[in-house]
Formats: structure tokens, C-alpha cells, sequence
């Protein structure tokens, strides 16, 4: 453990997910001195997240098997332990509980954790920021047990009990069937999955399927888990009603109006690339992903990004990016050529994935006037629709400007209205006053220490 | 099973499971996490840090994500309205 409160790295890497883990543990066995960042209590990503109470046993141990685990999770448990083990053995150093908020020059990154803040220097950087969940807006969204589907698997890994609650799930994208799955295996009721998606196109999705085996065993193994559940497409939640917190929901299901009584409503559109980071960096953006040449290199040339950022590809896209990355930035191009092949075919996966869970345009009429965009400014959906753009509505109803600094309400936005927000000041997370006093450099770091991970 | 822990919101005591986070303990008892500009009751949403909507004060410390924190025995979680 560290005490610095500065501290340099020969290739830093922010991210510590799967794409993030795959390049401190290419490059650090290639001999340069690694950091890997999360803001997490450990590595894993989301993707990759512990079940409670592994959690401070080691930041770097993942997935503990457990008796009542599926084969699908006891495989993407193998694979989190084979990485996390990796990442151990060599000897990159995990540093926890950490987010970074700005650079204040070249090179150096400023990063904040409970305690205090510190200073990271790189001379390389692997940016594996990840992805969240797309939330739309719908009337009632806002109560509370409405949570992403990606949202409540987490709170449940982190020890809600979901033993006999009544979970509706709806949405799109392949997660809702994997959290489904989840929820169910712990005990939850699921009366109905909503895939916003038509079956022609889940259809091309099963029959393009045989292009990735590894994914038809994913699926199988998701049918046997989900046996009994009913799963709708051209289906979505229209509304949620309840006084306090939720208590039901309605659904468009294939062109019928159902309201059903729930504990919680998992809803989650796909995913959306974590670019904040990168473009506060002055990294080239097209169309809301980092670009990237074909060693992962973005248009500044000491910084390479990898995983959701540059494509929505999942976990096996994410590790082949990540190793490139990592490989490349530790100036092993050669070994890194040598992963195009499998990259060519995990991206193939991402446009797939794109095409058949790209978002209905019904679902941009469900907003009421009255419906809250903005959560963070409580801004409504009649208030941001007299604006032209996003910049304009930031001006003049503070939409996007509270502490989540658009992340909701930019990715609905960009949906409903076709505003870009590609655009972010530092610091890319709210910090604390310290902390954005080092930022001027008025004021020397003076008491902060790094803390997790191993070094 | 693990055992539980107890921590207090808003004064209340509220058994959760150890290791679970603050706002696991929040849905637990059954309270919104904070109120919004308008006066809406809020709760977690993204689950992963980056909403902002289960900030609560934890030990006295205002806008903490509860998500991001563990719950520890006695810790003394309060809502900010």
C-alpha cells in the first residue's frame, strides 16, 4: 500500500473492468510498471462485480464460486478469477476506491478518494472507462424501486435481499435477460420480461448467433434459466404508479396495455459509452465512441482506449481491446497484431448487438409534459421541449448541470430530441473543494493517501 | 448466513446484511434518499455511482453516494432535504 500522494506509473490504466484488467496484466507482464484505477471497492467492473461481503477480502479476488451458481456464471466466474489472478501475478498495482476528476497537465491526472486526494503521472495511459445504462424517461420513472436492470443486480450483489419480490424487468438489450436470470436464481418472481426489441430482429439476432458459439452456450444456458418466465417483445414499460415508491407498472405488450403489480421495476435501454474521461482528455469522438486506430492508439497518440468506449461489444470485445492496449502501450506491437483476428470478430458482435436492440421510435412518445428528464434539476419534458439544443436547454433550465453532469438525462435527450452533448468541463465527477483547489495548483498536495489494491 | 449489522437512518435503527452498502440499507427501510428540487421522493437508480440519486449524509458527511459505501456497525446515515 501506498503513501504517496504522488504517484508514476510507465502505463496507467483507469478502468479496472475487464477491458481495464486485460491491459495492466498485458503490460505489466512485459515489465512496465502498471496502475490500475477504479473508483470501485475492487476490480471487476460491473460486469465482473463481487457478491457482497467478498468485497474486502482481496481487491483483486473475484467470484467466489458458490454451490447454487449456474454453469453460465460458474464460466464467467473462471474467466473473472483467471484475469484477476493475472493481473496479481503481474504485479500491476490496483489502486481502489479511487476516481479521477481532471488533468491538470499533461501527463498528470488528479484523482480523489475518501480521504483525500492525489496526483498520477503516465507517461502511457489505457483508458477502459466502461459503459452505463441507457435510462428513457417514461411517466412515474422517477419513484423509487424503479431502478436499471444493470442497477438493481448491483444493489442485490450488494445484499438487497430480493428472496419473494415481485421484479418486472423491461427494457432492451441482451442485459435484461441476464439480470432476469440473476434476480430469479435469488429468489425473485419475475412476472414478465419487456424487450422493446420486434422479433424479426431478435430472430436475425438468434439465426447471426451461430457466428459466436461461445454466445449460443450463453444463450442456452439463459433459456434453461429462465424456464417459465414469460418474455414479450415489442414490449415496454408505458408508465410506473405508486404513492411513496412503486407499486405498479404498465406495459405496452405487444400492442396490449397491462398494468402489474411489482416490488420493483428493473429497466435498463442498452448501454452508453463512458467518453467523459476521453474527451476531457482531447480524445477524437465520432458519434458518441472514442476512436481508435488498430492498436487501440485514440487520436492523442500516448493514450489508447479499450472496451465499451470504442464499441458497446461486451466482455469478450472489452479483453481482446484491453490486451491490445496493453500490449501496445508497452510497445509489444507485434503480440498485439496478433489479436486482430479475434477483435475482428468480437466487433462484428457489437454492430450486431447495435442493429437488433437500436431503440423504437414509440418509445420517444412516452414521456408525459409533466415527465422529469433531467433528475438531478427536476426538469420537465414540456420545459426542455420549447429548446432547440442541448446547449441551449443547459442555459436556460440547468438540465444536465446537476452532480450526474448529464449522464442521466444526455442519453435521453440525445434519443428524444437528437441533442449531441458531447461536451464536458473539469472536473468530470463533482469533487471536493481540496481537490479542486490542486486543480489551479494554488495549493501543494498536502495530506492524501492512496489506499487499496496491492503494490 | 452472515450476520447483520445495524445502522441508524434518520435516527431509526435498521438491520442489514454485513458487507451490504448504505444504499441497501436505504431501501431497507423503506426511505426515499433524498427529496428532489420539486419535492419528489428519490431513490437509487443506476446502482453503479454515477446518478447521484442515493446521496445521503453518512456520518455527517452530505452528499455521499450509497451506493459506493459500505455500511459498518453504527454508522449514522441521514437524508438530505
Amino acid at each position: 500500500m501506498s503513501r504517496e500522494a504522488q504517484q508514476h506509473f510507465e502505463i496507467l490504466v483507469i478502468g479496472g473492468g475487464p477491458a481495464g484488467m486485460a491491459a495492466a496484466a498485458r503490460a505489466a507482464e512485459c515489465g512496465a510498471r502498471v496502475g490500475v484505477v477504479d473508483d470501485n471497492f475492487r476490480l471487476g467492473g460491473q460486469i465482473w462485480r463481487g457478491e457482497r461481503g467478498d468485497a474486502r477480502v482481496d481487491d483483486t479476488r473475484l467470484g467466489e464460486s458458490r454451490s447454487n451458481d449456474s454453469r453460465s456464471d460458474d464460466g464467467k466466474k473462471k474467466e473473472a478469477s483467471l484475469w484477476a489472478g493475472r493481473v496479481r501475478a503481474s504485479g500491476a498495482t490496483a489502486l481502489c476506491g479511487l476516481r479521477v476528476v481532471h488533468q491538470p497537465n499533461a501527463g498528470v491526472l488528479l484523482a480523489e478518494n475518501l480521504d483525500g486526494f492525489c496526483e498520477l503521472t503516465y507517461e502511457k495511459l489505457v483508458l477502459a472507462t466502461g459503459a452505463r445504462e441507457r435510462f428513457l424517461p417514461f411517466p412515474g420513472w422517477t419513484l423509487p424501486n424503479v431502478m436499471g436492470a444493470g442497477g438493481l443486480q448491483a444493489m442485490v450483489k450488494s445484499g438487497l435481499p430480493i428472496r419473494g419480490k415481485r421484479v418486472v424487468v423491461a427494457g432492451t438489450g441482451p442485459l435484461l435477460l441476464a439480470v432476469a436470470a440473476y434476480l430469479r436464481k435469488h429468489g425473485a418472481e419475475v412476472p414478465v420480461i419487456c424487450e422493446q426489441a420486434s422479433w424479426s430482429s431478435l430472430a436475425k439476432f438468434g439465426l447471426a448467433l451461430p457466428g459466436w458459439p461461445e454466445k449460443i452456450v450463453q444463450a442456452l444456458q439463459l433459456k434453461r434459466d429462465l424456464a417459465g418466465v414469460p418474455f414479450a417483445a415489442n414490449s415496454w414499460p408505458l408508465a410506473a404508479h405508486g404513492q411513496q415508491t412503486l407499486e405498479t407498472v404498465t406495459i405496452s405488450r405487444a400492442g396490449q396495455n397491462e398494468s402489474i403489480r411489482c416490488d420493483f421495476l428493473a429497466s435498463g435501454f442498452h448501454l452508453i459509452p463512458n467518453i467523459e474521461l476521453p474527451l476531457l482528455l482531447g480524445c477524437g469522438v465520432n458519434d458518441g465512441l472514442v476512436q481508435v486506430d488498430d492498436f487501440q492508439t485514440t487520436t492523442v497518440p500516448s493514450i489508447f482506449c479499450a472496451g465499451e468506449p470504442t464499441s458497446i461489444g461486451g466482455v469478450e470485445l472489452a479483453l481482446v481491446e484491453g490486451q491490445i492496449a496493453g500490449l501496445a502501450a508497452a510497445g509489444r506491437r507485434s503480440e498485439a497484431k496478433a489479436l486482430f483476428g479475434k477483435r475482428q470478430k468480437a466487433r462484428r458482435f457489437a454492430r450486431l448487438l447495435d442493429r437488433t436492440f437500436r431503440l423504437r421510435s414509440e418509445l420517444g412518445g412516452l414521456p408525459l409534459p409533466e415527465t422529469m428528464v433531467c433528475r438531478c434539476e427536476d426538469v420537465s419534458y414540456s420545459r426542455l421541449r420549447q429548446h432547440r439544443s442541448w446547449r441551449a436547454a443547459k442555459l436556460h433550465t440547468r438540465c444536465g448541470m446537476g452532480p450526474c453532469q448529464g449522464r442521466v438525462c444526455g442519453p435521453a435527450t440525445q434519443f428524444l430530441f437528437n441533442w449531441n452533448s458531447d461536451s464536458i468541463r473539469p472536473p468530470v465527477f463533482p469533487a471536493r473543494v481540496e481537490t479542486l483547489a490542486a486543480m489551479d495548483g494554488q495549493s501543494h498536495l498536502r495530506h492524501s493517501e492512496v489506499t487499496g489494491g496491492q503494490s | 448466513m452472515p450476520e447483520q449489522i445495524t445502522v441508524t437512518v434518520n435516527g431509526a435503527p435498521v438491520a442489514v446484511p454485513s458487507g451490504a452498502t448504505v444504499a441497501v440499507a436505504m431501501v431497507l427501510a423503506g426511505v426515499a434518499c433524498r427529496t428532489s428540487v420539486s419535492g419528489e421522493p428519490r431513490g437509487p437508480l443506476c446502482g453503479m455511482g454515477i446518478c447521484f440519486e442515493c446521496r445521503v449524509a453518512i456520518g455527517g458527511i452530505p452528499h455521499c453516494r450509497s451506493c459506493q459505501v459500505l455500511c459498518e456497525q453504527g454508522m449514522q446515515v441521514t437524508t438530505e432535504n
